[in-house]
């Protein structure tokens, strides 16, 4: 049973109050793009051994989505974000990179 | 024979004789007996019988490890196979019964399974049964259903009480042996929070049986000491009986406490801990290894742990002459408690070439033979031991002697138990020198920061001796504390001192060169009958990698998941695949440790508690008037309102009648209601439905859909725009907070610059349909608002008074009647449907329910989220074009149905289904097609999506999905009907009442 901060709340929430949402940072694409754009939209999925960024919702919380840097294979949490960004803040980035030097961003 | 000794038994209360039966036979027993010792102080050595072919067996251990000792337990409403001997505490009036035999545990015909051994080796179940085909499911499967199984299932009510715990701790530890102990003083001194939990009712362990010496005194009283100091911290909670069952991510662990299973109890049997720890020091001891020799499973071969334990615990004496067969210095300890208790060792037979350590010396200075480089060729006996027969180690089993004897304490080296450190992903080296696999410090469970939140601790760390596991144990307490955040100083460990041990010499089959006859009769599984050859034989056909082998021959499958068997097992194979034990690795190990009950997982989730119910206003008026209920989500909405004297058929049909031709009012009030707010609230609107919302008048309402990213129909329901920025979206019942969810999911993580702010409002108001030709009628006399076809059109709202309520009155149909849905504050909605129902009398009200309103929908062709839909269906599939809007460049779902298949004119589509005799459809038929697909299986045109009997119409009216369908009105296809002739029916227009929608018109 993980734990995970709220970035809204600054607690520490249990598992059990949260609600998982999959990979974060998927870019949207709508009428107009092609067939293998939308097709990877839906359904193509990074999951990594490793590194993972991750949809959160503090369900019985505040309510809020946010997102998370965590390691699939160790359960390490590099750091959770507000969900109202395209790509993981710097700071996130750099405590990744401190644990793990090999890591690049995708 | 088995039987009590008159001066040992420390656990022992001899002031309180207590009576149990066994097999209805009555036995007596002491406070404090085990019901395995007080079994075998009765001279009850047979206990069971083996799960394939039915051995007699015996005890063989004296704690969770034991495999064979496994009885049902209690009667009627407390009745519980499956439960060890070992680990049930006896108190007076105890029942136990014994398992898997037919007819008696004594004469078992299912025994002639083991001279049918040779023809049911691992695997056969698949080599066997396989053809002919149908004899699987008929002949095969029923004969082995009958024939497996252990214990009995319940058949009453489980009588007792369980609840739930959650802790939060720094430091939790797990065993209460003087590892944990020690470990709690250390972290306890430092002033963490700890809990340290013991899963028997006894603190200190295996020391309490050897006796080393700690700090100056004896094991017993440093234990005394210790625990007196622990209980004087106010940051030390200590329990027993609570078994440390499973550790998971991030510090999370269960515990299982039992409370009421030791005698009469009040107050909850088991209590179920969920505890967050900050660090986890698992002080689990280790479990002693069973030697692989010939016949080693006949009742009186025991571990030579157990057999000290029973004698010095419990004062029983399994046998009066014991052969001690051994690999390592331990199990000498036996040898001398046994010998000082006044018993006799005939023999020690020690498998290494050489034994000269301190207790080797000091079992010969009692006199006791010992035997090194020798083992066993086979053990004596039927249904118990009648001596043991010797051969060299190094050989092939050649008998050089024989020594009678009427117990065996055999004892393979120990293995750590490393199960908690294992669950979460703890990784385990192979420690050559003792034999055993041992945590590796190095790669702990993770916590989230990156650091271990396991950590072992002496024994369980591969310290086997009482020095090194206080050592060690103090150092783990101590680190654990400190990594919890604890500042405060843990002062000294304790000094232990017990005999020097010479090295074990692994012994994975006795003797090593034994025979195939020997090697057949050499268990390594004992509760599922399990033998060296059977693992030799799965690595000769291929299972190579331990996983593999372990299903193949069922290893540590049984209800102690090879406590006992698994490390001699993958010894066995790793010897066959001439690989090294570290390649070979171990199974993994999940938990519970030892099996939980499943009340415990239930707590007090039962009954009322299992689920809480939603209540709308109206549901208490709805029980009391007859209401048959049917759950919606967690709502429970009445199917129907019965009358006295009428079937739930009969009711259905009365109130579809009378809404139809008079007055019906739904308690609507369980439809989701979302308010959507703010600038860009239309704009929002239009990405969530299909069709447009924004242009949206105020004051009307509009039909919409809503589609996943993938197409599919996920929601419908009726809009009203409130006002230039606010729109309440009705929801179907189950999707309220489904939806709610949804929108706010889009809002926050994809546009969430755009304006807009969502409420569920769904539990606010209490919704009434007032359904019917006198629907208007009814709403007059009640007075207030103007409710007349000019001052609210169909498909318009008005806020104002009805009668004395305020009330949103929306003109809206499901039912293709005359119709209003009226929205009151929740307050008020019991108030509400009350005036309604005293005003309509005069004009033929009945309440109605969910069937009647599916029927009045499905009579008008209105689609029904999860009837016509089921994740699959596009709005195109249920002739709803109309309601995709090509005037917006983009929604949720527009480009999926743009993808080729969901363009594809094959799609199966909405059509009405009339059957040519008038009967109701089958809900799910298949409409059936010409040939057969690849399977073998008829191909299929379509199937039925929603099917009613209409008492409007007289006969039955369906729904369904057609290939083709809209195209093929009035042809007529076959569905099929199980147990009976396919069912001709006719092709039609899915609405088939009211065509022209006069009624709701008016």
């Amino acid at each position: 049973m993980l734990i995970l901060r709220c970035p809204y709340c600054g607690v520490d929430v249990d598992e059990t109050d949260l609600h998982g949402g999959g990979e974060a940072h998927l870019k949207r694409f709508g009428p107009g793009s092609t067939d293998d754009e939308f097709h990877d939209y839906l359904f193509m999925r990074e999951n990594p051994k490793g590194v993972h960024f991750e949809r959160w919702q503090h369900s019985y919380g505040c309510g809020k989505w946010f997102l998370a840097a965590r390691c699939t294979a160790t359960l390490e949490v590099f750091g959770t974000y507000p969900a109202q960004t395209t790509e993981p803040p710097k700071e996130v980035v750099e405590a990744i990179k401190a644990k793990r030097p090999n890591w690049e961003v995708l | 024979m088995s039987t009590r000794l008159q001066s040992s038994g420390r656990l022992l209360n001899k002031n309180n004789p207590v009576s149990f039966t066994f097999n209805g036979k009555k036995l007596r027993g002491y406070e404090g007996d085990t019901l395995a010792s007080a079994l075998l102080a009765n001279d009850q050595l047979l206990v069971g019988r083996s799960f394939k072919y039915h051995r007699p067996r015996g005890v063989v251990a004296s704690g969770a490890e034991e495999p064979n000792g496994l009885v049902n337990l209690g009667r009627d409403g407390h009745f519980e196979p499956n439960q060890r001997v070992t680990t049930q505490e006896l108190f007076d009036g105890l029942e136990a019964t014994s398992q898997n035999h037919f007819p008696t545990l004594e004469f078992d015909v299912g025994a002639i399974n083991t001279h049918l051994s040779r023809f049911l080796p691992a695997g056969f179940y698949y080599k066997m049964f396989i053809y002919p085909r149908p004899f699987w499911k008929h002949v095969y499967e029923p004969f082995i259903r009958k024939s497996a199984g252990l214990g009995k299932a319940p058949k009453d009510r489980d009588a007792d009480t369980y609840e739930h715990f959650h802790a939060y701790v720094d430091v939790l530890i797990v065993g209460g042996g003087i590892a944990g102990l020690t470990a709690a003083l250390a972290a306890g001194r430092a002033g963490a929070q700890v809990l340290l939990i013991e899963q028997t009712a006894h603190w200190g362990g295996r020391a309490m049986v050897d006796q080393p010496e700690i700090d100056g005194m004896s094991a017993e009283a440093w234990v005394a000491q210790t625990l007196a100091e622990l209980n004087g911290m106010a940051n030390v909670q200590t329990r027993t009986r609570m078994m440390g069952s499973g550790v998971y991510d991030h510090g999370f662990a269960m515990a299982y406490e039992r409370l009421g299973d030791h005698g009469p109890h009040d107050g909850p049997r088991h209590r179920l801990w969920k505890i967050r720890a900050k660090q986890i020091v698992t002080a689990t001891g280790a479990i002693e290894r069973p030697l692989s020799f010939a016949a080693n499973d006949l009742p009186g071969v025991l571990l030579a742990s157990a057999v000290r334990d029973y004698a010095l615990n419990y004062g029983v004496s399994v046998g009066d002459r014991t052969v001690v067969v051994t690999n390592n210095d331990d199990a000498y300890r036996t040898a001398i408690a046994l010998k000082e208790a006044g018993l006799e060792v005939p023999a020690i037979i020690d498998a290494r070439t050489e034994a000269t350590g301190q207790l080797p010396e000091a079992a010969r200075a009692l006199g006791i033979r010992v035997e090194t480089g020798k083992g066993v060729a086979t053990v004596k006996g039927g249904k118990r031991v009648t001596g043991v027969a010797i051969c060299a180690q190094a050989g092939e089993g050649s008998v050089l002697e024989e020594i009678g004897c009427d117990c065996v304490a055999m004892s393979g080296g120990w293995s750590p138990v490393v199960h908690l450190w294992s669950h979460c992903g703890g990784k385990l080296k192979w420690d050559d020198e003792q034999a055993m696999f041992r945590p590796d410090p190095k790669r702990p469970p993770m916590n989230q920061n990156g650091i271990g939140f396991v950590s072992t601790a002496g024994v369980a760390n591969g310290f086997l001796s009482t020095e090194g596991a206080l050592t060690d144990a103090f150092a783990a307490g101590e680190t654990a504390a400190k990594l919890a955040g604890a500042k405060g100083k843990a002062d000294k460990a304790p000094m232990g001192a017990d005999a020097a041990e010479q090295p074990i010499s692994p012994v994975w089959l006795m003797p090593q060169g034994a025979s195939y006859k020997l090697r057949s009769k050499a268990w390594l599984d004992f509760q599922n009958d399990v033998k060296v050859s059977d693992v030799q034989l799965a690595a000769q056909e291929g299972f190579e990698s331990v996983e593999h082998a372990k299903r193949y021959t069922t290893l540590g499958m049984a209800t102690d998941q090879g406590k006992l068997s698994n490390i001699n097992g993958l010894a066995i194979l790793s010897k066959s695949l001439d690989s090294e034990i570290p390649n070979v690795g171990t199974t993994t190990f999940r938990p519970p440790y030892t099996p939980i009950s499943m009340s415990s997982i239930a707590g007090v989730a039962q009954n009322e508690l299992f689920q809480p119910l939603r209540k709308t206003p109206v549901s208490d008026w709805s029980n009391d008037n007859g209401a048959d209920n049917e759950p919606v989500g967690a709502w429970r909405r009445a199917f129907a309102y019965v009358r006295s004297g009428e079937s739930v058929h009969d009711a259905v049909n009365r109130e579809v009648k009378n809404t139809r031709e008079n007055l019906g009012l739904l308690d609507a009030s369980t439809l989701g209601k979302l308010i959507v707010k703010g600038p860009d609230a239309g704009k929002f609107l239009d990405m969530m439905y299909t069709n447009m919302m924004s242009n949206l008048k105020v004051g009307k309402c509009r039909y919409g859909l809503m589609c996943t990213e993938n197409g599919f129909l996920m929601d419908d329901g009726v809009v009203a725009r409130i006002d230039e920025d606010t729109w309440l979206c009705h929801t179907t019942t189950g999707g309220a907070e489904r939806i709610h969810g949804w929108m706010e999911d889009w809002l926050q993580c994809e546009w969430w610059d755009w304006k807009v702010y969502v409420a569920n409002v769904t539990e606010q108001f209490a919704q009434i349909a007032v359904v019917g030709p006198n629907a208007r009628k009814v709403l007059e006399k009640l007075g207030g608002m103007d409710v007349s076809k000019e001052a609210l059109p169909f498909m318009e709202w008005r806020d104002g008074k009805i009668g004395e309520f305020d009330a949103r009155a929306y003109r809206i149909s499901f039912s293709g009647e005359l119709s209003y849905e009226i929205a009151v504050p929740a307050s008020q909605g019991r108030a509400f449907w009350d005036a309604l129902t005293e005003a309509g009398e005069e004009f033929g009200v009945m309440p109605y329910g969910t069937e009647c309103l599916h029927i009045l929908r499905a009579e008008k062709g209105f689609i029904m989220i999860g009837d016509e839909t089921d994740g699959t269906v596009i709005p195109q599939d249920l002739n709803l074009q109309w309601a995709l809007s090509k005037k917006k460049d983009d929604y949720l779902g527009k480009r999926a149905h743009e993808r080729s298949h969901m363009a594809d004119p094959n799609r199966w589509k909405l059509v009405g289904l009339e059957t040519l005799d008038g009967s109701v459809l089958p809900d799910g038929a298949y409409a059936i097609a010409e040939g057969t697909n690849e399977n073998g299986q008829r191909n299929t045109q379509g199937r039925v999506t929603s099917t009613y009997y209409s008492a409007n119409l007289g006969r039955g009216i369906a729904m369904g999905l057609v290939h083709n369908g809209p195209n093929r009105m009035g042809e007529v296809i076959s569905f099929t009907n199980i147990g009976g002739e396919p069912i001709r029916t006719k092709i039609v227009d899915p609405v088939v009442y009211d065509k022209d929608g006069e009624k709701q018109n008016v």
